[in-house]
């Protein structure tokens, strides 16, 4: 069976994610381990510079699909696009990083070439021509490894779950264009409402996250103008917020929440980890004011290491935590603000 | 408007899971609608609500997603349909979605179909895009607000949750759309709507009723399913005789362990 292997460089804009660089070096892996090439494939408006850093990390070449249309990603003439690509390619996998745009882009090239998707991956062995890819089902109580013999096999690797490749400056290699299959036009990109602007969780090394917990400082008292009950517990959540957003700062840190502080409506859904929200894997993941659900700990139990702030040390949050701290986190959490500032010399 | 709302039965969120002789296992742990097509099925609802219309449940499933489809018509949807066969015991997101397009298609003329963002236990998030690829139909996925809906220009503006953050759409209809929370608050299924579910027929659909003359074979094998690694923590409680010292131990530990 050829061993070519295909790799889907995911980009806002023209600035491609960690997460496509993991999934070229995930790519690397396989493609050394059958003797096989490794294609990286960006389909953009101007993506000559993404194929170079493509190859940079370590991508073979690169096939560049670009028009002045997709400039903004909109899945129907991308996946199109791809799908093409692919069917000409005669690659035996497909590989994407996963994030919001690709699980449905990699949903439908699996239509196109009627054949299998494994999303969502968090580990790969190379079979003799086939790969055998584990990934969590149940959110995380469980693992399934999945294989699609005979066919093309598509997969969107999670990010942070393979090594981030080195990259190597003077590395070269052939980038080819191929013409995109725009079809009819069906939706069209208004315009992005930015989000917080913070650091993006499925992408950091380090994650402060905030619970229900920050909400119960009764040193706090809400401004006299706020009278109704659920503002006022809002009001003080988010003073809570703001400490966990400084310890955040001190560390390149991007803000995490519980399902709980973001039900009580103290931070965005976007901010959510858990079972229905983000699933992360960071280096560090600091807990403060979170009891640790069973939805919660599927969101973030593999990351690397796990600090847990919490009054009650009976919360099972330390069943999965490296290091514990039972105290108050509106304590806790501003001495580590200075203490790390004092430490990495900021 | 004429609105279908594709639906699963899952596990309950809070089962606990494991793996018995090489099969998934949860317990006694109760059977429920996937959460997150609670928020299909609220989308639908306030469309037809607000647009007029029919808002019909569709699941795939054994007899028993029967239970998830009362579940779906007791919060107000108006009919409920199971595709049921022996044939899709081993389905892959590639049958299953071929299965719900050929329903889509058997319902008439469909403006929207709604879809949770992804089912709590097979957890892959791809069908509702899938779905739309068979149906050569536009897929919004992802979907936090439904800004506006215009039946007669046939079309619909959104608001996807993206990691660098909101991207907004317009398409054209029909699409399918694919919601994750925050668009809505599910809501509770009322007195009259669960007796009305309990007495309610729901149809079944076979592979033949759908046209499918053979279930094609899915596209992937799953050789082994794993209960997770049992990971030993020992967790280390830091004390100190204040909170300043306390954080100094945890910072110099964290860095002799080169976690930063």
């Amino acid at each position: 069976m050829a061993a070519r292997v295909l790799v889907y460089i995911d980009h806002f804009q023209g600035q491609a994610g960690l997460s496509s660089w993991e999934a070229v070096g995930a790519a690397r892996s396989l493609a050394q381990s059958w003797g096989g090439e490794v294609t990286a494939l960006v389909v953009g408006s101007s993506s000559s510079a993404l194929a170079v850093e493509a190859i940079q990390h370590g991508a073979d070449r690169a096939i560049v699909a670009d028009d002045a249309s997709l400039e903004e990603y909109r899945a129907e003439p991308y996946a199109s696009t791809v799908a093409k690509i692919a069917k000409e390619s005669a690659a035996s996998v497909l590989v994407f990083p996963t994030t919001g745009r690709t699980r449905e882009l990699a949903g439908m090239v699996a239509v196109d070439l009627e054949t299998g998707i494994t999303p969502d991956v968090i580990a790969l062995e190379a079979g003799g021509g086939t790969v055998v890819a584990t990934r969590p089902i149940y959110a995380g109580k469980l693992l399934t490894k999945e294989t699609c013999p005979g066919r093309l096999h598509i997969l969107t690797l999670r990010a942070r779950a393979f090594p981030m490749p080195e990259i190597t400056a003077g590395r070269t290699g052939p980038v080819e264009k191929a013409a995109p299959d725009l079809g009819m036009p069906a939706t069209e990109v208004l315009g992005y409402k930015a989000s917080d602007g913070g650091v993006s969780l499925t992408d950091a090394g380090v994650i402060v996250s905030g619970g229900r917990g920050v909400s119960n400082n009764p040193k706090l008292n809400p401004p006299a103008d706020i009278t109704d009950e659920k503002q006022k517990e809002i009001w003080r959540a988010q003073q809570g917020f703001a400490l966990v957003r400084e310890l955040a700062a001190v560390l390149g840190a991007a803000v995490g929440a519980s399902r709980a502080a973001v039900d009580a409506g103290y931070v965005p859904y976007a901010n959510q980890v858990g079972q229905t929200g983000k699933v992360v894997s960071p280096d560090l993941y600091i807990a403060c004011g979170i009891s640790g659900a069973i939805q919660h700990l599927a969101g973030m139990r593999t990351s690397k290491t796990i600090v847990a702030v919490n009054k009650d040390a009976e919360a099972p949050i330390f069943r999965v935590a490296r290091f514990g701290v039972v105290g108050d986190l509106f304590d806790v959490v501003p001495a580590l603000t200075k203490a790390f500032k004092a430490r990495l010399g900021k | 408007m004429n609105i279908v709302v594709c639906v699963k039965q899952t596990p309950d969120t809070a089962a606990t899971v494991t793996v018995q002789d090489g099969k998934v296992s949860w317990g006694d742990a109760p059977l429920v609608l996937n959460p997150w097509d609670e928020f299909a099925v609220e989308q639908a609802l306030r469309t037809k609500e607000a647009h007029g219309g029919k808002v019909t449940a569709l699941s795939l499933g054994p007899e028993g997603a029967k239970e998830a489809l009362k579940q779906a018509l007791a919060m107000g949807c108006d009919e409920a349909i199971l595709i049921s066969d022996p044939g899709f015991a081993a389905a892959d997101s590639l049958v299953v979605s071929a299965a719900l397009a050929a329903g889509v298609r058997k319902l008439g003329e469909i403006d929207i179909a709604f879809f949770g963002r992804q089912a709590v236990d097979s957890d892959t998030g791809v069908v509702g895009a899938q779905v739309a690829r068979r149906l050569g139909w536009p897929s919004l996925s992802l979907v936090a607000a439904v800004r506006a809906i215009d039946p007669a220009a046939r079309s619909i503006e959104v608001e996807r949750l993206l990691e660098e953050g909101r991207q907004e759409v317009r398409s054209t209809l029909p699409a399918t759309v694919s919601v994750t929370k925050e668009l809505n608050e599910p809501r509770y299924p009322s007195f009259m709507g669960i007796r009305k579910a309990s007495k309610a027929e729901i149809q079944v659909w076979s592979a033949s009723d759908l046209g499918m003359a053979a279930i094609p074979a899915a596209a992937l094998t799953w050789p082994e399913v794993m209960s997770l690694p049992k990971v030993e923590t020992q967790c280390e409680i830091i004390q100190g005789d204040s909170p300043d010292q306390i954080a100094e131990k945890l910072v110099g530990r964290l860095l002799e362990e080169k976690v930063l």
